[in-house]
């Protein structure tokens, strides 16, 4: 077989422009920059979607059943969403297990008393980047994004929370 | 093998590896962090050994998913 040079090397151009598609869109969702928009399936029923929220102060939380700090955020998820639900605060935490009665066990152990979505297929977590797990985005009415966190420790718990206090200061108008 | 053959063959292997062995994303981890995915079967002993190994190689991780946390190792 005898591969020309002038055919050589369009294949190359063609091989690199492949390899090119391959390559993940690479920014992640930053601060002031929209929050991608999503509609899945919730705990309970009926869909849980980013342009019902809007209005609300959203804490998203991206969180899987075998990750360890997750385990550690509910309670404290479950904590902000009491505290700051009548000043517009909605926790929304989205769950990427492959298999979603992994989650529901989970759930069985360690109840939310929040918006619980579930993306198996990762549609969601690819659209906003993810860098870790897990990994939270506070989004402000409009729908842009103010802060993002990643993983959950305790000692956390009084940045985070001074960083929603901040962004329901500076929303009044957030719907309750 | 002719050059130009041998180099459409590296072309080749070159789009293999960029496309297909991607590593997985940090959501895509469930399989990973299972127990039965650490190479040992002690907890703490693993621990115990990756800090030893930490302080005399100055390099961590790749030792599984060691349940979630920032990605950052």
């Amino acid at each position: 077989m005898n591969l020309h040079k002038s055919k050589l090397l369009p294949a190359l151009a063609l091989a690199a422009a492949a390899a090119g598609t391959f390559v993940p869109a690479a920014h992640a969702v930053g601060v002031n920059q929209p929050a991608p928009a999503f509609s899945l399936p919730r705990e309970g029923g009926g869909t849980a979607s980013l342009d019902g929220l809007a209005g609300h102060v959203v804490y998203l939380d991206f969180w899987a059943s075998w990750c360890g700090p997750c385990r550690q955020s509910f309670p404290w998820m479950n904590e902000i969403q009491a505290k700051y639900a009548a000043r517009g605060l909605r926790v929304v935490a989205v769950n990427v297990d492959a298999r979603q009665s992994d989650a529901e066990g989970f759930l069985a152990q360690i109840p939310a008393q929040f918006t619980v979505a579930f993306d198996p297929k990762g549609d969601t977590p690819r659209l906003y980047q993810l860098k870790g797990m897990p990994t939270s985005f506070l989004i402000n009415p409009d729908g842009m994004v103010l802060a993002v966190h990643q993983s959950f420790h305790e000692e956390d718990r009084k940045a985070l929370e001074a960083s929603i206090e901040a962004a329901l200061d500076a929303h009044p108008e957030a719907r309750p | 093998m002719s050059r130009a053959l041998r180099l459409a063959a590296l072309a080749g292997a070159a789009l293999l590896c960029t496309g297909c062995i991607s590593p997985p994303k940090p959501w895509e981890k469930g399989e990973l962090a299972k127990p039965a995915m650490t190479m040992g079967r002690d907890p703490l002993g693993e621990r115990f050994d990756q800090h030893i190994a930490s302080s005399k190689e100055a390099a961590s991780g790749g030792y599984g998913v060691g349940g979630g946390g920032c990605g950052c190792n």
